[in-house]
C-alpha cells in the first residue's frame, strides 16, 4: 500500500509527463489557450490513462513478456512476443478511447458535451502511449502499482496543462517581444516551470 | 482514374522540390506547425541519439506517407485513424528492431521514444493533411521534407546542449583542456530536460525575428 502511494506521488511530481519527459506536448501546446478547455482535456487524459495502463499491464504480463504465456502451457516458456507491444498497445488505446467515448455519450451527455471533442484527440496523444511504454520499461510488480502509475501520470499532466493555461490567460496582458509571442513564450515558460518542478526531485514517502 | 490523362510531371519539378524545402524553414514542423515536440526534446542531450532519431522519423514519415497515399482511395473515412496507426506502428516496429540489431547502445538511450514515433504528431498530421489527398510521390517527398525539418531543429538543439552541457560533440572533447584548467566549468543545466524547451523557445524567437510573417498577433 505504501509503495503504491509512493508511485502515485512520484509520477505526479518527480516523473511528471510534461516537465520531465515532454510527453503529450502537442495537445498541451494546442489546447492550453483557456483554463476551461484545458481542464476538460486534462480530465479526459486522467481517465484514459487510468484505464489503458492497467489493461496494457495485464496484456504485457500475460501475453507479451518473454515467457509470459507459460500460464497457457509449459511449452510456451521460450515465446517472446515483446516486439508486438507497440502495435498491441496502440490498438488497445484506440479501441478504449472509442469505447469510452461511446459509454460517456450514452450515460452522461453533459460530460460528453464537455469532454467529447477531446476524446478522439487522445488516441494520438503521446502521453497515453508513453504511459504504457514506461509501465513496460519500469517493470511494475503488481496491477495496483501500474494503476497508481497511470492515474498519477494523468494527474501530473492535468496539473501541468491547467497551470500553463492559467499563465497564458494572464500573459496576454503583458508586453512580450513580438517575435516571441504565442508559441515561443509558451516554450520558455514551460522550461521555467520544469526547472521549478525539479525541486521535487528526490521526494520519497 | 482521371489523373492518368494528365501529362506526367518530372520527378523533381519545382513544385515537388518546394515540398522538400519548405518544411526546413517557413513551414517547419516544430517551430511553425508545432507538431512532434513530444519526442523531439527528450533525445537532444547528445548529438548521436538526435541524429539516429532524425533518421528514424524521416524514414517513417516518408514511407508511411507513401503507403497511406497509395491506400487513400480504399480507406473508409470512419476508420482511417486506425488504418493509419497500423501502418505507422508496423513501420516503427521495423525501425525499432533494426536499431536493436545494429545500434543497440543508442537504442537503449532512446528507450521508449522509438515507440513514441507512432504517436508523433508530425506523422499523423502529415498523413491527415497531405497523404490522404495527394499522389504517392509528392506525399513521399512531403514526408521526407518534414522529417528533415524536424531533424534540423533536433540537431541544432542537440548541438548547443552537448557543446555547452558536456563540452563535447559526438562524445569527442571540443572545449580545450586548457580552458578547464583556467576554471571553465560545463553548464550542467543544459543537460537537464527543461533547457531543451528553452533552447527551442530561443530558436523560435530567432526564426520569427527574421521572418516577420510568422509572428502571431
Amino acid at each position: 500500500m505504501h509503495e503504491i502511494f509512493n508511485i502515485f506521488i512520484k509520477s505526479i511530481f518527480v516523473d511528471n509527463m510534461i516537465f520531465a519527459y515532454f510527453l503529450g506536448m502537442c495537445s498541451y501546446l494546442a489546447v492550453s489557450k483557456t483554463v476551461d478547455t484545458s481542464v476538460g482535456l486534462g480530465a479526459a487524459v486522467i481517465f484514459v490513462l487510468g484505464i489503458t495502463v492497467p489493461i496494457n499491464y495485464l496484456l504485457n504480463e500475460y501475453i507479451l513478456k518473454p515467457g509470459a504465456m507459460v500460464w497457457l502451457d509449459a511449452q510456451f516458456a521460450s515465446v517472446d512476443l515483446s516486439f508486438l507491444s507497440f502495435i498491441i498497445f496502440i490498438a488497445v488505446i484506440a479501441a478504449m478511447v472509442q469505447l469510452v467515448e461511446m459509454v460517456v455519450e450514452k450515460f452522461s451527455p453533459s460530460l460528453y458535451s464537455s469532454l467529447g471533442i477531446f476524446l478522439p484527440l487522445i488516441a494520438v496523444n503521446c502521453a497515453i502511449l508513453g504511459g504504457s511504454l514506461f509501465m513496460q520499461e519500469r517493470d511494475y510488480q503488481t496491477l495496483g502499482q501500474a494503476t497508481a502509475f497511470g492515474l498519477g501520470s494523468g494527474v501530473g499532466w492535468f496539473l501541468a496543462i491547467v497551470a500553463i493555461a492559467a499563465i497564458r490567460e494572464k500573459i496576454r496582458y503583458s508586453n512580450v517581444p513580438p517575435a516571441l509571442r504565442g508559441i515561443g513564450i509558451t516554450f520558455i515558460l514551460t522550461g521555467l516551470m520544469g526547472i521549478a518542478f525539479m525541486s521535487f526531485l528526490g521526494i520519497k514517502l | 482514374m482521371s489523373t492518368d490523362k494528365k501529362e506526367r510531371e518530372p520527378m523533381f519539378s519545382a513544385k515537388n522540390v518546394k515540398l522538400l524545402t519548405s518544411p526546413l524553414n517557413l513551414n517547419n514542423p516544430i517551430t511553425v506547425q508545432v507538431l512532434g515536440i513530444c519526442s523531439a526534446l527528450a533525445v537532444t542531450a547528445k548529438l548521436k541519439p538526435a541524429i539516429v532519431m532524425t533518421l528514424s522519423v524521416m524514414i517513417v514519415t516518408g514511407v508511411s506517407n507513401f503507403v497511406v497515399s497509395l491506400l487513400r482511395n480504399g480507406i473508409p473515412p470512419r476508420i482511417r485513424i486506425i488504418v493509419q496507426l497500423v501502418v505507422v506502428a508496423t513501420l516503427v516496429i521495423l525501425v525499432d528492431q533494426l536499431l536493436k540489431a545494429f545500434l543497440f547502445d543508442v537504442s537503449k538511450q532512446l528507450s521508449v521514444f522509438v515507440g513514441l514515433i507512432i504517436t508523433n504528431c508530425i506523422i499523423m498530421g502529415r498523413l491527415e493533411a497531405f497523404a490522404m489527398s495527394n499522389k504517392p510521390w509528392p506525399a513521399f517527398l512531403d514526408g521526407i521534407g518534414n522529417g528533415l525539418g524536424y531533424g534540423l531543429i533536433l540537431i541544432t538543439v542537440a548541438f548547443f546542449r552537448e557543446l555547452f552541457g558536456s563540452g563535447t560533440l559526438f562524445d569527442i572533447q571540443i572545449v580545450p583542456q586548457s580552458l578547464y584548467n583556467m576554471g571553465y566549468v560545463n553548464n550542467g543545466l543544459m543537460i537537464l530536460p527543461p533547457m531543451a524547451l528553452i533552447t527551442v523557445g530561443v530558436i523560435i524567437w530567432v526564426q520569427r525575428y527574421y521572418n516577420r510573417s510568422l509572428i502571431e498577433k
